[in-house]
């Protein structure tokens, strides 16, 4: 039997999964946390406490500014130092709450046992206030605010919730992780997510490279409306749209969502922090980390407090190797590269990966020999050959027409380049000024 | 403190590269190489050395010293040009025209356009097609295979294609076909031909190596071959007296070699499978018609350059099918 996967395009790096199989270490808070404030899309929270003020773990100090926007909450238990700009992974200065941290005090409602709770009688209501209250984004890096997504608009019927255990890039794992420690709440998770929405059919689909996982939870789900489903290893899998399309055959349209075919996708790290929200209390004020490169002396999976330096995770993995030339906060396909380490871990941290000299530099520009290979790979069927050339010359309004804004910047293009051509800085080059036209066609 | 490089993503790169391309279509050509060198002896390999030598050298000169940009003739292509045409000459021509012949491909076929990536016409072909309207003669000499000795003194004769174009000015199809070599040998390459384009076999074995390697997909060269076996098809079932059926057509001329190596060129055809296939049947329909009712007994050539031209306009307007249907209003 042929695995399901998305139909068009996509490619298969090597998987380099060198972390996978180690448990979470669950590391202690550090001296000194830096959390910002807009940790998530939509418009930045508004801080509400002050330079001087004890504040404990779980505290909020930064709240929810409009409806695209989410709350955020102290990692840990200390004095406010400052709250100022601070050099964040964009590489630029933004606001932020600096914590002395001082003992591990948490705030009482907190439920901190290790007791699973599966039942509740929370209205889906409940539970979406209780995950705005406790900060929770989308957690496979795009840092959506979840609650946003757990109303359907109207007009729009939720059918499927799909849960996206995929971890198409190389080298993570957290997610992997996450599945084979934490699959019980992970199930108990998803069920919450599923009355959140009102839906009764639930899928979590993750990559045949994790077989283990698959089993795990394929054991964990028995019995329950949530079925899991293997999937074929290709990259970019985990795109929301390419995932529905693998799980369901359904097509999410152009300039469109999920939720009009019917389907919200959560990741896994998602549901899991929803089932800490609303079982247990519990704000979003860690995540798990991969710490992971070929130089790097032990790969690892961390739970760590949202705010710690990304320098003290790497530490704790056996320390910088001399050779590195690149800090990715993600995976090698779609991460950002870091411009320092004093940069903090935040909600949408999942990976800090290392790359040697020798990989870390692009190679030589060749001419474009037309070989169709970007074409082949483009997942959502554009033609990343034409849209660079378009975008080189300015030719913006073509380039609306050619559909670049349907481009999900997996990168398949520039990775699969013989000539390695920078099709897709070109294209987020083109992506920009056609949305610049966009908004002023709307204006008038 | 460290000094990190700091560039968008991917940040991950697949080990393809143009030379390594290049050199796969170079390796599935060995085979026919093989094969050649085996019929045709010493002018085989005269005339491939003389072509790859002269193809890099002129690329070189013309970066060097025309054009001032540093020299790519390394690079694999410009000796995939020089193999591509010997393969399409007679094994017995003389070194200069080969030459000639090198100088039209990598001069006019390439450089004249911008280099590699900018042509519109496959260069090899230019080269051979510039020869064959200034050297008549030389160009259709084929050299009888099995001559390893012989160079520009070996004894020729027509081709398979040459034979049935004359003969059916008197006669009919079945009683040309005994002086056609059997198609046991037109598929092995024994017959009267240019050096590359006489095995089937050979040809057959490179295209499913460049297939397994993904350099080439089946669009192109099962499109032009298909067209071919139909249409000649549907005529021999028409009148078997006036032409000949379709496995005579696929296994002689340029055909396997044109389908297989010159079509499939990656900068002068089409970009989405579905203007591959367009492309492809235009190329057979054309082929057929010059090698049935027109002037010269072999077509391919002139078919894979007129749709050279045409392959700019298929890449405007036939697009790959995109992902998602519109939004109304989105």
């Amino acid at each position: 039997m042929s695995l399901k996967t998305f139909s068009r395009g996509g490619v298969h790096p090597p998987e380099h999964k060198l972390s996978a199989g180690n448990a979470i270490e669950v590391l202690a808070p550090p001296e000194i946390v830096v959390i910002p404030i807009s940790q998530h899309l939509g418009a930045p929270s508004k801080v509400i406490v002050a330079r001087g003020d004890q504040v404990k773990v779980g505290q909020l100090i930064a709240r929810s500014e409009g409806f695209v926007s989410t709350n955020i909450h102290s990692s840990v238990s200390g004095k406010v130092l400052k709250v100022d700009r601070f050099m964040d992974s964009s590489g630029y200065r933004k606001m932020a709450v600096q914590i002395q941290v001082e003992g591990d005090q948490w705030v009482e409602t907190i439920d901190r046992s290790d007791d699973l709770v599966r039942n509740t009688v929370l209205t889906s209501e409940d539970i979406r206030k209780k995950i705005l209250d406790a900060g929770i984004v989308g957690l496979g890096g795009a840092t959506f605010p979840s609650h946003v997504k757990l109303m359907v608009p109207g007009g729009k019927r939720a059918e499927y919730l799909l849960v996206n255990g995929v971890e198409c890039e190389p080298y993570l794992t957290s997610d992997h992780a996450l599945m084979m420690e934490r699959s019980e709440e992970l199930l108990s998770g998803i069920q919450i997510l599923m009355k959140g929405l009102g839906v009764e059919k639930a899928i979590l689909g993750i990559e045949n490279n994790k077989p283990d996982a698959i089993d795990k939870m394929k054991k964990v789900v028995e019995g329950s409306a949530v079925r899991v489903q293997g999937l074929k290893v290709k990259y970019p899998q985990g795109g929301e749209k390419q995932l529905v399309q693998a799980l369901l055959k359904r097509e999410v349209p152009s300039g469109g969502l999920p939720i009009d075919v019917g389907v919200v996708v959560f990741n896994v790290g998602t549901a899991y922090a929803a089932y800490e929200a609303v079982m247990k209390n519990r704000p979003l004020i860690d995540r798990i980390v991969s710490v992971t490169g070929k130089s790097m002396e032990k790969p690892s999976n961390f739970q760590v407090r949202i705010g710690t330096p990304i320098s003290l995770l790497v530490e704790k993995a056996g320390g910088l190797p001399d050779n590195t030339s690149k800090v990715i906060n993600g995976g090698p396909m779609m991460g950002k590269a870091l411009s320092t380490l004093d940069a903090p871990v935040v909600k949408g941290s999942s990976g800090i990966l290392l790359i040697g000299d020798e990989e870390a530099r692009r190679k030589e520009v060749k001419p474009c020999i037309r070989c169709t290979k970007c074409v082949n790979v483009c997942p959502m069927g554009l033609e990343p050959y034409l849209l660079m050339t378009l975008s080189e010359k300015g030719l913006f309004e073509r380039m609306e027409s050619e559909k670049v804004m349907d481009c999900i910047e997996c990168g398949s293009c520039s990775y699969t380049c013989p000539s390695s051509r920078p099709l897709l800085d070109y294209i987020r080059l083109g992506k920009a000024e056609v949305g610049k036209i966009m908004r002023a066609r709307r204006a008038v | 403190m460290n000094k990190f490089i700091v560039s968008p993503s991917p940040h991950a790169y697949s080990e393809e590269s143009v030379p390594r391309l290049m050199y796969g279509v170079i390796i599935s050509l060995l085979p026919v190489l093989g094969v050649s060198v085996f019929y045709f002896g010493i002018g085989m390999i005269i005339v491939t050395t003389v072509s790859i030598l002269s193809c890099i050298l002129f690329e070189y000169l013309i970066q060097k010293y025309v054009m001032k940009v540093k020299p790519t003739h390394l690079d694999g292509s410009a000796l995939l040009t020089g193999l591509l045409l010997a393969f399409c000459l007679p094994a017995n021509i003389p070194f200069w025209i080969v030459m000639i012949g090198a100088l039209a491909a990598v001069g006019i076929g390439k450089m004249t356009f911008g280099g590699l990536g900018n042509n519109i016409f496959n260069p090899a072909l230019v080269g051979r097609v510039f020869l064959f309207i200034s050297f008549p003669v030389a160009m259709t000499a084929w050299p009888e295979p099995g001559q390893w000795m012989q160079y520009t003194d070996a004894l020729t004769g027509a081709t398979p294609l040459g034979l049935m174009k004359e003969g059916l000015a008197t006669k009919t199809v079945s009683e040309i076909m005994p002086d056609v070599p059997i198609f046991l040998n037109l598929f092995m390459g024994k017959m009267m031909g240019s050096a590359g384009e006489v095995s089937a076999l050979a040809l057959l074995i490179g295209m499913i190596y460049m297939m397994y390697r993904k350099i080439i997909s089946w669009h192109i060269p099962l499109t032009i071959l298909g067209t071919v076996f139909i249409f000649t098809g549907i005529l021999w079932l028409v009148n078997p007296d006036r032409f000949a059926d379709p496995l005579f057509h696929l296994l002689t001329g340029g055909l396997m070699l044109g389908a297989i190596y010159m079509a499939t060129d990656y900068v002068t055809s089409p970009m989405t499978g579905k203007g591959m296939v367009i492309y492809g049947v235009g190329i057979g329909i054309v082929t057929v018609l010059i090698r049935i009712f027109g002037a010269y007994p072999e077509g391919v050539q002139f078919a894979i350059l007129i749709f050279n031209g045409f392959t700019p306009l298929i890449n405007k307007y036939v697009k790959p099918k995109r992902f998602g249907k519109e939004v109304a209003n989105g």
